[in-house]
């Protein structure tokens, strides 16, 4: 037993080794000194625990890790989303690339490399650093938060319309790379702003372990998409934490392209009358992936609204979960929750793991939820064919239009039209079977 | 009639008390307090059990002590204390009666006061009965009747005795005693139960029911139901409960295995009405109870159950449908008021080609009450055309209580089809009115709605318990029902 114990020590301590950057000052920041604190009592999560239950985390902590300076990265219009202007933040390897980065702003928005702002600015990023992150229940997220090196701070002044999204560029074309992205955003009171996030790898089995922080002030808006296309051997586990105050509006939508092993976890609070909330979600599995998506949303005040929609297709042996939670605690009255799951598995090997959950204490509430697991309509092919569409040609087109559902809610017109045709060029792939 | 409003309706469910807590005068017979191998070896010595069936309950016996108290339902209460519990409780043997007559009259008018007198139900309603009391069968009738048939109905002691081989064969075979905490618990200290056994091809002609009743202070009771329908038969079974009132909290770990092979068909009924506790969740029973069923081919097993008591409950009656086609279903309403906790949902594990579930589920909390909806579908790699249907809808009645969906879906097949949906809202304002404007009060709209609203499970019972099912409704909701 003790031997067994002390192998689990071992473990962990080689694991963290991966990480000890010498830059890492815990003593710089409170939430600092929490993580490493839980990060000494947390173990890694087994799927014993509820939380991880269909999720296992071997294939991130038993590999080893190296942080390697940054690769030459020179054209980087491969990872721009075409015929869009953005605000352009770049990472390579989880350093910030200044020279592929264009982050002049104008007044009233700053955008910068979080490293940087802490040190020029250490007590606002104090102020919210680590305030919403589940440091201390969560062994990732403490290992984020005591190991992140850098990341983006954003920062929207009262009443500020951002007049171009931001996008936020990972890139990862080292092998076994590791790193903790952290990123902070602030949205003051009226402001609205639009921001990608995308993560891609072109090779190897790197180590994304990203925690991002957003704080949603009274009657500000965020959309938010986030991008993962990752190599096949990639793991990532992304933890967005977001608190929204009153008459706020936060969208979120999420597209796993691919991805080895991907865990999202988002986390909304709504601590606000009037607000509302959408969560999307996309995800197209095959080879062995294994994709998993945890949300919660906590309604803690009354009047608020939230839509929750995710979608997905399995191909081959791969995985996806998904798991919702809606909580309506008992002041929440006149919430509208509404959540919803759709799988389609194209083989008998690949597998969907779905956990819509409600939990609620208010009675003047409309809360439902759906969740939905089969295959195409046999009988929308059949249809199909006779208006003499091929059987190849009929299956694409149902699974493409069932993917698409998720794509409408994409208010950047060339970024849904981009993803459109990446998502209808991958299922060509069935017209061969 | 004045403006009857939620609130009233809320505070009169409040005040509702226990209709049926009473406690009958009959002497008991008892072991020892507390949980050891020696009351073990007692329960087994004075039921006159087989060496085997002993040697089963100190296997479980031990398993049981390294496992573990489950603690992820949705339900807080304070930790039982196995040692504070009578295991064994027996009324004093009485001699073989031959009409009902002979029953002992105060017996007789525990069974009036509930509303399911003996003599009634066996002239009118053509059911047989096995009333258990206090965990040893008391009277069993209409055994002549079913006997013709080769259908094997009495307590499970008598089983052990007269058909020890159907016993060995089956039992613990769907719930192992390494099954879950509880199972474990029960299979070591198991007083009595039903057995039932329907022969191949034969359709049983009446409700097989046996009413369960907790009746000494501090007793724990343990029953065991197994239900073994062989090839083609078909059985309904109709199981219903009411108990005294008591301070003490009241453990109740019973297991239910019911076994379904190729064409034949199980109907499981349960109608719960235990003592609930008190309206400020003072005693009351704690309900952990483990039924599971096991469909072979072409085989259905149908659980439907209406739960408004126990102050906890914890139970998932579940299918797991081996064979090619069979159906497994789950009807369920379930009403939480004060400071009852009930965690209930099912399990249907899909394990055949076109197998098919249904799952119904209706929740209504009230008071302080928490009601959650915990289930699980799964559809394994083989189950080639598996289907589900799960629908699970909760009703709240005001802002104290809490309705909760913790549904899991696992499916590894693509050409199952597995649909789930959920709603929670309260008793729509919009409702009411329509029915005010139609000259009905409110009174009798919050009771037209929530029947309405349980109608879909209601009308599986068996016509024999739909009204009694009613009544506990009503009285669960009483005030809302005039």
């Amino acid at each position: 037993m003790v031997e067994a114990m002390e192998n689990i020590a071992s473990k962990k301590a080689q694991f963290l080794s991966n990480f000890l950057a010498k830059d890492t000052d815990v003593n710089s920041s409170l939430a600092k000194q929490e993580a490493l604190k839980a990060l000494e009592n947390l173990e890694f999560p087994t799927t014993r625990d509820e939380y991880w239950k269909y999720t296992r985390v071997g294939k991130i902590t038993s590999a080893k890790y190296s942080q390697i300076p940054s690769f030459k990265v020179s054209d980087i219009s491969n990872y721009c989303i075409e015929g869009l202007e953005t605000y352009r933040v770049v990472f390579v390897n989880g350093f910030f690339s200044e020279e592929l980065s264009d982050i002049s702003t104008n007044q009233g928005v700053s955008i910068l490399p979080i490293a940087k702002a802490r040190k020029e600015n250490t007590d606002e990023i104090e102020q919210y650093f680590g305030k919403l992150s589940k440091h201390k229940t969560q062994f990732f997220s403490a290992l984020n938060t005591v190991f992140n090196t850098n990341g983006v701070f954003v920062k929207i002044a009262k009443n500020s319309i951002l007049e171009k999204p931001i996008h936020i560029i990972n890139i990862t074309n080292a092998e076994s790379a590791a790193f903790n992205p952290r990123n902070l955003f602030v949205v003051e009171e009226n402001a609205e702003v639009q921001i990608i996030n995308s993560y891609e790898t072109s090779s190897g089995s790197s180590f994304t372990n990203a925690t991002t922080e957003i704080y949603v002030k009274e009657g500000a808006k965020v959309d938010s998409y986030i991008l993962q296309n990752e190599s096949d051997t990639s793991k990532q586990i992304n933890e967005i934490d977001v608190l929204q105050e009153s008459n706020t509006t936060y969208s979120a939508t999420t597209i796993t392209l691919n991805g080895g092993l991907v865990r999202n976890n988002h986390n909304i609070e709504v601590r606000g009358q009037g607000s509302e909330t959408n969560l999307f979600g996309l995800y197209l599995t095959s080879g062995n992936q294994h994709i998993d998506n945890h949300t919660i949303v906590d309604h803690i005040e009354p009047n608020c609204e939230s839509n929750e929609v995710y979608i997905g297709v399995m191909d081959d042996k791969s995985t996806a979960v998904f798991n919702g939670k809606v909580f309506v605690r008992s002041e929440a009255q006149k919430t509208n929750a509404y959540q919803q799951n759709k799988n389609m598995l194209l083989t008998d090997d690949a597998s969907a793991y779905s956990k819509p959950e409600l939990e609620i204490y208010a009675d003047d509430v409309k809360c439902s939820h759906g969740s939905t697991t089969g295959q195409v309509d046999e009988e929308a092919i059949f249809y199909l064919r006779t208006r003499g569409v091929s059987e190849a040609n009929a299956r694409k087109m149902m699974i493409c239009a069932f993917a698409h559902e998720i794509l409408d809610n994409i208010k950047i017109e060339v970024l849904r039209e981009m993803l459109e045709i990446q998502i209808d060029e991958r299922f060509v792939l069935v017209e061969s079977l | 009639m004045g403006k009857y409003t939620e609130d009233e309706l809320e505070k009169e469910l409040e005040t509702q008390e226990y209709k049926y807590g009473f406690v009958t005068d009959i002497e008991t017979e008892k072991a020892p307090i507390g949980l050891s191998e020696d009351i073990i070896r007692l329960i087994s010595s004075k039921k006159n059990e087989p060496e085997w069936l002993l040697e089963y309950r100190l296997k479980a016996y031990s398993a049981w002590l390294k496992m573990e108290e489950p603690t992820w339902a949705h339900v807080n209460y304070p930790k039982v204390d196995f040692q504070d519990i009578y295991y064994y409780a027996a009324p004093k043997p009485k001699k073989q009666l031959d009409s009902l007559d002979e029953v002992d009259s105060e017996l007789l008018e525990m069974y009036e006061k509930l509303g399911i007198s003996i003599d009634e139900q066996k002239k009118l309603s053509n059911v047989a009965v096995d009333i258990v009391m206090d965990s040893v069968s008391v009277k069993t009738t209409f055994q002549d009747t079913l006997a013709k048939l080769g259908i094997i109905f009495g307590s499970f002691s008598e089983a052990v005795q007269k058909h020890p081989d159907l016993v060995k064969k089956y039992m613990g075979t769907i719930v192992p005693y390494t099954d879950n905490y509880y199972a474990a618990l029960n299979a070591a200290v198991f007083t009595d139960g039903s057995f039932c056994y329907i022969p191949k091809g034969v359709r049983c002609p009446m409700e097989l029911s046996t009413y369960f009743r907790i009746n000494e202070a501090q007793t724990g009771q343990f029953e065991r139901t197994l239900v073994v329908a062989d090839k083609g038969s078909y059985c309904s079974y109709l199981e219903g409960c009411t108990a005294p009132q008591r301070d003490e909290n009241q453990l109740h770990a019973a297991v239910v295995e019911l076994i379904a092979m190729d064409d034949a068909e199980i109907k499981y009924s349960t109608v719960q009405n235990w003592y609930p506790g008190d309206k400020n969740g003072k005693g009351g029973i704690y309900n952990f109870v483990t039924k599971r069923g096991l469909c072979e081919k072409n085989a259905k097993i149908s659980w439907t159950q209406v739960e408004t008591g126990s102050a906890i409950t914890w139970k998932y009656p579940s299918c797991i449908l081996k064979g090619d086609n069979s159906v497994g279903e789950f009807y369920s309403v379930a009403v939480t008021n004060n400071y009852q906790q009930a965690d209930t949902g099912t399990k249907m594990l899909h394990l055949g080609k076109n197998t098919k579930s249904t799952i119904i589920s209706k929740g209504v909390s009230a008071g302080h009450s928490q009601n959650s909806y915990r289930g699980l579908v799964k559809i394994s790699k083989n189950a080639t055309n598996a289907r589900n249907f799960s629908q699970c809808d909760s009703l709240l009645m005001g802002n104290k209580c809490g309705a909760h969906t913790f549904p899991y879906i696992e499916v590894d097949n693509k050409s199952a089809k597995v649909e789930h949906e959920a709603t929670t809202s309260k008793i729509g304002e919009d409702q009411i009115f329509y029915c005010n404007q139609r000259g009905i009060d409110t009174e009798s709209a919050i009771k037209l709605i929530v029947n309405g609203y349980a109608k879909d499970v209601l009308n599986k019972l068996p016509m024999e318990f739909a009204v009694e099912a009613q009544k506990l409704l009503a009285i669960s909701l009483e005030g809302s029902v005039g």
